[in-house]
């Protein structure tokens, strides 16, 4: 029995939609994945009801609603809740996808970093250019740190400019990274059992409780990083908005 | 690698493996570049459409849910607040009213018991007067009698001087004198 930790991010193209260029456009598993993630929470959202006295299902709708809203109102104060949708939907699709892709033999959308870079630039642009809309050249005083001495000023500038600019880049692989490593290590815990006991037969199935306990205890721990993982993606958004929409400070 | 996956998924894999143009050799598969433009594309539809329904459906659902129930919440307050200041409005009315009766009562008492007193006074007053009436009357009898007892004394004692001077002397005596003579006797 050979274990290969990785075989579980390969991209199978499932139907293939069109060209461009050279580039063959195809619907693939993780396509379907996308799919079912918008297809939870679009069943979550509204196939909930809108009772006065919510029964479960609504309340996980509602506590997703009151969560967010309360992140971006801590974080980027009354103005962000303008981006309440795209922080919704964010928070959302990652966090759905990620708990999805925990299920056994599913595929996790966020665990390939052309996904969570897709995300992170749009987040990237998307303050750029509501920043600049919004501020006009105001916007670049968040280069410009109060109370600095001049002449280290350069250099303070050179660093908060890199920092902006390398911003999408740790944004996507913080998800990108923990998913991978997360799914990677669950794995080979978990084959790590089968490969005892296919080697060693009922001592390998008995020295295989060590491994079982261990990948049940990171299976825990990866739920709670599916969930912090979008919230990190989530309050990172608005971390970031908020500097558009108060350069100031 | 590359085999393995051949051999366990067939058909598919190996239409993967076309599809990246044969540079499938144990390459890992976040950084197959070849997979890029289907998983944006994909990315980019399913997001948007991810975007709209939940700007145009969701959240304005929930949204107005959560909203409904607040006001709902609010308005019921409101209404318990209304109803419990008219309940104290109805409570003080009602002292005020029992107040007001009481004291009322207490007026009323006060103005029979003054009544019954006055009607007591003057009906003893009435019996006192009837009563001096008859007092006086009686003393004015008994006062009368006693003239007329006097009176008859008088005479008697006047007839009884007369006979016993009479008696005495032999001489009937002189009417006047002897009536001056009781009278000075009865005076003395």
């Amino acid at each position: 029995m050979k274990i290969d930790p990785i075989h579980q991010f390969n991209i199978e193209p499932l139907f293939t939609l069109g060209h461009i260029g050279n580039h063959t456009i195809a619907f693939t598993n993780s396509s379907l994945y996308m799919l079912v993630a918008v297809a939870i929470i679009s069943l979550l959202m509204l196939a909930s009801g809108s009772q006065l006295v919510p029964g479960r299902l609504q309340s996980v709708a509602e506590i997703s609603y009151e969560f967010v809203a309360s992140t971006i109102r801590s974080t980027a104060g009354a103005e962000g809740m303008k981006f309440f949708p795209l922080i919704f939907s964010l928070f959302m699709f990652i966090c759905v996808s990620n708990l999805v892709g925990i299920i056994p033999y599913t595929f996790t959308v966020s665990s390939h970093l052309i996904v969570t870079a897709g995300l992170a630039l749009l987040v990237f642009f998307t303050v750029l250019i509501y920043g600049i809309a919004k501020n006009g050249l105001k916007f670049f005083k968040i280069f410009v740190p109060h109370g600095v001495p001049g002449y280290v000023l350069p250099l303070v500038m050179f660093i908060e400019v890199l920092s902006f600019f390398l911003r999408p880049v740790s944004h996507s692989i913080r998800l990108f990274a923990n998913m991978l490593a997360g799914h990677i290590a669950l794995k080979v815990f978990a084959g790590f059992v089968a490969m005892l006991g296919f080697s060693l037969g009922a001592i390998g199935w008995v020295g295989g409780v060590l491994p079982l306990a261990l990948t049940i205890a990171l299976y825990a721990l990866e739920i709670l990083v599916a969930f912090l993982q979008a919230y990190v993606f989530a309050i990172l958004t608005c971390i970031y908005l908020n500097d558009a929409i108060h350069p100031g400070h | 690698m590359a085999e393995s996956h051949g051999g366990a998924k067939g058909p598919a894999a190996g239409a993967h493996t076309e599809a990246d143009g044969g540079h499938h050799s144990g390459g890992f598969p976040p950084f197959e570049s070849s997979t890029y433009a289907s998983q944006l594309v994909s990315l980019a539809i399913f997001f948007v459409l991810l975007y709209v329904i939940v700007s145009k459906l969701a959240l304005p659902k929930v949204g107005g849910a959560i909203e409904a129930r607040q006001n709902k919440i609010e308005g019921d307050l409101t209404e318990a607040q209304r109803l419990k200041d008219q309940s104290e409005a109805a409570l003080k009315a009602y002292e005020s009213e029992l107040a007001s009766a009481r004291s009322r009562a207490q007026a009323i008492g006060n103005e029979s018991r003054d009544k019954a007193n006055a009607q007591a006074d003057a009906e003893r007053k009435a019996l006192e007067e009837q009563l001096a009436a008859k007092l006086a009357e009686a003393e004015k009898t008994i006062a009368s009698t006693r003239t007329t007892a006097m009176s008859n004394v008088r005479g008697i004692a006047a007839d009884a001087a007369g006979q016993i001077v009479q008696q005495l002397t032999g001489i009937i005596p002189d009417a006047t004198s002897v009536n001056a003579a009781v009278d000075a006797s009865l005076k003395g």
